[in-house]
C-alpha cells in the first residue's frame, strides 16, 4: 500500500499557509520595509481570528469540538492508520516476479546437481582394515593372530581385566541380570548395581555425588554441554582428544585453546578474555578451563597445580579428564587432582572413563551434588542412552576396591613409567614426548623419531617398520595411533607404549634395548 | 499420522492451568528464596546452573520425581523387580526402603524377550566372558578387536543384508560420532522433526547446515529439498557437497513406523540424496523376519545408504551398528574417533548379540527366533486393538511394539504412573520437555516375552486407571465398547445361571 497521491499536496497547502507568520517574524531584525507595519496588522489579524477558533464557544475549542462529534474524525483517522500498519508487509519487500525461479527452472537446477560421493576414496591404514586380531587375553600378554606377545597396548594399568574375582563377579551379574538393561536411566534401566558403583565412585573420590555413563567418550561429549552454553567460555588446552572437543563444539561456547601445556599462554588468553569482556562490559558467564590428567594424545601430565592456581586468580571452574590417571596417580589413586594436591572441589567437574585401569567400560562424572544431578536432566548422553549393562557396573565396583587397596600396583606403574622414559631417553634417534619431571610418572609413552622425515606418512612407515620389528624379535606388542581428520589436529605419527603394573623391570629394559637395535638396524635401510 | 492427535479445548486449557499453576508457585517459591535466603554462589562465579536452567528440575520435576528413575533389582524381562523409595520429598534425593516388589514390566525395551537369561545366549555369553574377558581396555584399531567383534559384524552385515557393518558400544555413540564422519561442512542434514537426540547431537557436531522436515510429510521433505538444491548454501551460494536424509524406522516417542520409507526412497534417488535410517526399535522387532523397518516398508537394504541401529533393544545387549557399502565402512573404520580411540565393545555382550541374531535368522534354538517375532506381533496388535477399544487415544500404527497412550494433563501424568504401580504395572511417562505442555502421554512396550495372562492383567489395571484418571478420550469407541462389554457379561451371567 502506497503513501496516497494527495497526501504531499496537503502537507504543501498546510507549510504554506502557515508560512506567512513566521517569515513575517523572521522579517522583523531586518531593515524596516515600507509595507512592515501592514504585515504585523495582517499578523495580528490572523492570530486574533485563531483565538476565535479554540476560544471558549469557538469553533475548534475542546469543548466544542466534543459537541460536534469532531473527535469521530479523529478517532476515524487513527483506526485507519492502525489498519494502515497492519497491512504493512511483515519484512523487507518480497522478491519481485522475475527473481524468483519458476519450477521448470528449479527442476533444472535439481538435475543439473551433482553431489560427492557419500564417502570419498581415502587413504585406509592397514591396521585399521586389518585389525590385531585377539584371540585370548593371558595375564599381561595376549594372544594375536596366534602369536602369544607381551601386551604394551592396554590401558589396563593394574592388570585387573584377568582378575579371576571379577571375572565371577561379572558371571554372577549376568546370571542374575542379564547382559543388557533395556532402557535407559530413566524408564526401569536403573539397576541397583548402578546406584551402588555411583555411591562407591563417590566414595572413592571422595566427593558427593557421581553419575555414571554407558560409554567413555559420550562422557565428555555430554558433560560440557550440560553446563556451558551459547554466552559461557570454555578455555582448554590444544590438545585435548576427541569427546571434549566433540564437548566443545555440541555445547555452543567460545571455545578457546591455549598451546599445548603452556602456562603462559593459558595466562595470556585469561586476561584478554577479562580484558574483553570489561570492555564489552558483558554480564557474568560461567568460565571454564578444561584440561585432561594424563593426555590422550601426547601421554603428557597437565600441570594441574599451576593450571587450578590460574583458574582461581581468574574466577574459571575447572574440569578435569583423569581417564588415565585415575588408579594410576595420587597416594589413594584418585587422579591427578590428588596427585598435585588439589583442595577438596579444587575441580568442580572431574569426569573419566572406566575403560582403563578399572578394565571396565563406560564413564563417570564426580563432584558436588548439583554437579552430578543436574546430569540426570541435561546430560544427553546420560538421559537418552541405555544405560550401562549391569555386569560392566559390577566389574567396574569391584574393580574400584581393588584399586583402592592397591597402592603397591600404583608404585608399580610409577616405577616403571619413570624407567622405561629414562632409558629409552638415553635411546639415539628416538625422541620420547614430554620431556618435564612430571611426565616422568605418566605410564602412556609416546615415542617418535628424532629425525623424522619431513612426510607424515613416511614417518608412519618408518615407525610401523620399528613396531614390527619389536614385535617380531621381542614378542612385545605396540602400536601408532591413528587420528581422525574430524578432530582439531593430526599430533603426528607416534608409537604408544602402555607401561602396567605386571611389566616387570627385565621386560622393560628388554623393549628400550629393543628399539635401538631395530632403529639401528631399521635406520640403515632408511 | 502426523502430528499427535489435538486435545479437545476443555482438555488443554485444563493442561495448561495446571503448568501455570506449577509455574506460578514455582516462580514465587524462587522469590521468597531469593529473598529470605542469601545466595551459596561462590564470588565472581556465575552459578553452575542458572536458576532459569533447573527451575522445571527443582519446581516441577522434583514433585514426580519417584516416577522417573525408579530402580530394579532383576533382569528386565516380563516381570520386574522394582525397588521402594522414600516418597518425595522437596529436593531430597530419593533413598531405598529395603522392600522391592514384582511389576508386569511395560516399560522396557525387551521386545524379543532376550532381557532375561535364554537356554542357548547366556551359557555362550558365559564362555565368552571367560575366553575373552569383560573389558579390553583397548580402542578397536589397537588390540581390542576381537574374533567375537569379527563375528559380530559379519553377521549384522548379513542379517541386513548389506555389504558390510561395523559397531560401537553405545547406541547414542553410534549416531553422535559416525554423523559427523559421513557430512560435515558444506553439507545438507535434512531431519525429521521427531529424531532422537542422538542424531540431533551427531548432527550438530558435525558442522553441516541442518534443516527438520514436518514429522512424515513428504511434500515438505519435497519441497526442502528442491529449494535447496536450487539456492545452494546460504551465503555462498556454492551448491551443496552432499545432502542426507535422516529418519528413523520406529519413532519412540509416536511409535509410528516410518511407513513413507519407499517415498523417501524414491525422493532420494530422484534428487541424488542420501538416505539415513534408524532403526533403533525397529530392528528385529518389525518385519516378516524381524529385519526392520526396510523389510516392513518393502524396500530394499540397499537402496538406504546408511542403515544404523542398536543392540540394546531387540537383542538384550548394548551398542550400535552402522551398515552399508563397503566403501562407507571402510570410511568409518578410518575415521571415526570412537573407532580409534574409544574402548571396544564388552565381548559378552557382543557374543548375547550374535546369539540373539543367530536365533533370530533361524541358524540355532529351532525356530524359538522366529516363533518370538510372531508373538511380538500377536502381542502388540493385541494391547493395542484393546487399548483402542477401551476409547484411549493410541499413538502409532499396527504391529509397532511402541504404544503412547495419551494423558494430555501433566497432573494426570504422574497419577497415571503412581496408580498403574500400586496396582503392579510398570509404564513410561513421558512429558514436557520431551513433548509439548499439552502432549504428556505414558508410554507401553510390548514384549514377546509377555503371556496373553500378563496382557489380560495389564489391560484390566490400564482400564481402571483410566476410569478414575477420566482418559477415555475417544467417547465413540468407548460407548461401542461398554456395548459389547455389557453384551458379554450378559452372556456370562447367563451362562452362570445355566
Amino acid at each position: 500500500m502506497a503513501l496516497p497521491a494527495w497526501l504531499p499536496h496537503l502537507v504543501a497547502a498546510a507549510t504554506l499557509a502557515l508560512l506567512p507568520p513566521f517569515a513575517a517574524a523572521d522579517a522583523v531584525p531586518s531593515p524596516p520595509s515600507p509595507d512592515i507595519s501592514l504585515r504585523l496588522a495582517a499578523l495580528g489579524e490572523w492570530l486574533w481570528e485563531l483565538w476565535e477558533l479554540i476560544a471558549p464557544g469557538g469553533k475548534l475549542h475542546p469543548a466544542g469540538f466534543l459537541e460536534h462529534k469532531g473527535h469521530l474524525v479523529v478517532e476515524a483517522l487513527l483506526v485507519l492508520l492502525i489498519a494502515y500498519l497492519v497491512w504493512q508487509p511483515r519484512s523487507s519487500p518480497s522478491k519481485k516476479a522475475d527473481e524468483r525461479l519458476t519450477e521448470k527452472e528449479i527442476d533444472q537446477l535439481c538435475e543439473e546437481w551433482q553431489p560427492e560421493p557419500l564417502c570419498p576414496e581415502i587413504e585406509s591404514f592397514p591396521e585399521v582394515e586389518k585389525p590385531l586380531l585377539a584371540t585370548s587375553v593371558l595375564g599381561h600378554h595376549i594372544e594375536v593372530d596366534g602369536e602369544k606377545l607381551l601386551n604394551m597396548v592396554s590401558t589396563d594399568f593394574l592388570g585387573l581385566s584377568t582378575s579371576e574375582h571379577i571375572k565371577d563377579v561379572c558371571r554372577a551379574t549376568i546370571n542374575k541380570y542379564g547382559v543388557g538393561s533395556c532402557g535407559p536411566r530413566g524408564f526401569y534401566g536403573t539397576v541397583d548395581v548402578h546406584l551402588q558403583l555411583e555411591e562407591s565412585i563417590s566414595e572413592f573420590m571422595g566427593t558427593q555425588e557421581t553419575i555414571i555413563y554407558s560409554y567413555d567418550m559420550a562422557t565428555a561429549a555430554s558433560v560440557l554441554p550440560a553446563f556451558a552454553n551459547a554466552k559461557d567460555v570454555i578455555v582448554c588446552d590444544e590438545a585435548v582428544h576427541y569427546p571434549i572437543q566433540n564437548g566443545c563444539t555440541l555445547s555452543r561456547a567460545k571455545v578457546l585453546k591455549f598451546k599445548h601445556n603452556d602456562m603462559g599462554d593459558l595466562e595470556r588468553l585469561l586476561v584478554k578474555v577479562a580484558a574483553e569482556d570489561k570492555k564489552l562490559r558483558k554480564p557474568l558467564n560461567r568460565r571454564f578451563i578444561v584440561v585432561e590428567a594424563i593426555y590422550h594424545n601426547t601421554g603428557e601430565l597437565a600441570p594441574l597445580d599451576a593450571i587450578h592456581a590460574l583458574a582461581a586468580k581468574h574466577k574459571y571452574r575447572l574440569a578435569v579428564d583423569e581417564s588415565l590417571a585415575i588408579g594410576v596417580l595420587g597416594p589413594k589413586g584418585r587422579g591427578a587432582c590428588e596427585h598435585f594436591g588439589l583442595p577438596p572441589g579444587g575441580a568442580e567437574i572431574v569426569f573419566a572413563s572406566m575403560g582403563n585401569a578399572l578394565a571396565s567400560a563406560g564413564g563417570f562424572c564426580t563432584g558436588a551434588r548439583e554437579v552430578a544431578d543436574h546430569q540426570r536432566l541435561a546430560g544427553q548422553g546420560y538421559c537418552f542412552s541405555a544405560s550401562q549393562p549391569p555386569y560392566l557396573a559390577t566389574s567396574a565396583r569391584a574393580a574400584l576396591e581393588a584399586v583402592a587397596g592397591d597402592g603397591e600396583g600404583r608404585r608399580q606403574v610409577a616405577k616403571g613409567a619413570a624407567q622405561l622414559r629414562r632409558e629409552l631417553g638415553r635411546v639415539a634417534g628416538l625422541e620420547v614426548v614430554g620431556s618435564h619431571e612430571r611426565d616422568l610418572l605418566s605410564p602412556v609413552v609416546f615415542l617418535r623419531l628424532k629425525d623424522a622425515p619431513e612426510s607424515s606418512v613416511e614417518a608412519r612407515r618408518r615407525l610401523s617398520e620399528l613396531a614390527d620389528w619389536v614385535r617380531r624379535r621381542q614378542r612385545v606388542l605396540i602400536t601408532i595411533p591413528i587420528s581422525s581428520p574430524i578432530e582439531w589436529r593430526d599430533w603426528g605419527p607416534a608409537i604408544r607404549i602402555v607401561v602396567t603394573a605386571r611389566h616387570g623391570e627385565g621386560e622393560l629394559r628388554g623393549l628400550a634395548k629393543g628399539l635401538e637395535e631395530g632403529l639401528k638396524e631399521l635406520s640403515k635401510k632408511w | 499420522m502426523g502430528s499427535p492427535p489435538r486435545p479437545s479445548y476443555v482438555i488443554a486449557i485444563s493442561a495448561y492451568i495446571s503448568w501455570t499453576v506449577w509455574f506460578l508457585f514455582g516462580h514465587i517459591r524462587d522469590f521468597i528464596r531469593d529473598v529470605f535466603w542469601a545466595s551459596k554462589a561462590r564470588k565472581d562465579y556465575a552459578p553452575i546452573r542458572q536458576s532459569y536452567e533447573d527451575f522445571y528440575t527443582r519446581r516441577v520435576f522434583y514433585r514426580l520425581h519417584d516416577c522417573f528413575n525408579r530402580p530394579i533389582a532383576s533382569a528386565p524381562s516380563a516381570w520386574v523387580d522394582v525397588l521402594h523409595r522414600t516418597p518425595v520429598n522437596e529436593d531430597k534425593p530419593l533413598e531405598l526402603t529395603g522392600d522391592q516388589s514384582k511389576v508386569l514390566n511395560l516399560s522396557s525395551y525387551n521386545y524379543l524377550g532376550f532381557a532375561a537369561s535364554d537356554e542357548y545366549c547366556t551359557p555362550r555369553v558365559l564362555d565368552t566372558l571367560d575366553r575373552l574377558g569383560w573389558g579390553a581396555c583397548c580402542s578397536r584399531s589397537e588390540a581390542g578387536t576381537t574374533d567375537k567383534h569379527v563375528e559380530l559384524e559379519e553377521t549384522v552385515a548379513e542379517f541386513l543384508g548389506v555389504e558390510a557393518a561395523i559397531t560401537f558400544p553405545m547406541g547414542f555413540a553410534t549416531n553422535a560420532f559416525n554423523i559427523p564422519v559421513i557430512v560435515g561442512k558444506g553439507c545438507l542434514i535434512i531431519s525429521d522433526s521427531l529424531n532422537h537426540a542422538s542424531i540431533v547431537n551427531g548432527s550438530r557436531g558435525s558442522g553441516a547446515k541442518i534443516k527438520v522436515f514436518k514429522h512424515d510429510n513428504m511434500t515438505h521433505l519435497e519441497q526442502i529439498l528442491r529449494t535447496s538444491i536450487a539456492e545452494g548454501q546460504p551465503r555462498t551460494r556454492r551448491p551443496w557437497k552432499k545432502i542426507l536424509i535422516i529418519v528413523e524406522g520406529i519413532y519412540s516417542m509416536e511409535g509410528e513406523i516410518c511407513s513413507n520409507l519407499k517415498t523417501i526412497v524414491a525422493l532420494k534417488k530422484k534428487y541424488k540424496a542420501y538416505l539415513f535410517l534408524d532403526e533403533a526399535h525397529s530392528i528385529g522387532a518389525i518385519g516378516e523376519t524381524g529385519r526392520g523397518a526396510t523389510e516392513h516398508a518393502g524396500v530394499n537394504p540397499r537402496d538406504v545408504d546408511v542403515m544404523m541401529g542398536t543392540f540394546t533393544k531387540s537383542f538384550g545387549s548394548c551398542g550400535g551398528y552402522i551398515g552399508g557399502s563397503k566403501q562407507l565402512i571402510k570410511c568409518i573404520r578410518n575415521h571415526c574417533p570412537a573407532h580409534l580411540h574409544a574402548t571396544s565393545m564388552s565381548p559378552p555382550a557382543a557374543e548375547q548379540v550374535i546369539s540373539a541374531l543367530r536365533l533370530i535368522m533361524n541358524k540355532a534354538g529351532n525356530g524359538r527366533g522366529p516363533q518370538k517375532i510372531r508373538t511380538l506381533r500377536d502381542n502388540s496388535n493385541y494391547v493395542r486393538k484393546r487399548l483402542i477399544d477401551l476409547g484411549l487415544e493410541v499413538l502409532g500404527d499396527f504391529d509397532s511394539p511402541v504404544m503412547p497412550v495419551m494423558i494430555y494433563n501433566p497432573g494426570k501424568l504422574a497419577l497415571f504412573s503412581r496408580l498403574c504401580f500400586r496396582d503392579g504395572v510398570a509404564v513410561v511417562m513421558v512429558g514436557f520437555p520431551a513433548t509439548t505442555l499439552v502432549n504428556s502421554r505414558t508410554r507401553l512396550c510390548i514384549s514377546a516375552a509377555h503371556t496373553k495372562e500378563d496382557l489380560d492383567y495389564a489391560l484390566e489395571v490400564i482400564e481402571d486407571v483410566a476410569d478414575q484418571l477420566v482418559m477415555r478420550y475417544r467417547p465413540k469407541d468407548h460407548k461401542k465398547e461398554r456395548k459389547v462389554r455389557s453384551a458379554a457379561s450378559h452372556m456370562m451371567k447367563a451362562k452362570a445361571g445355566g
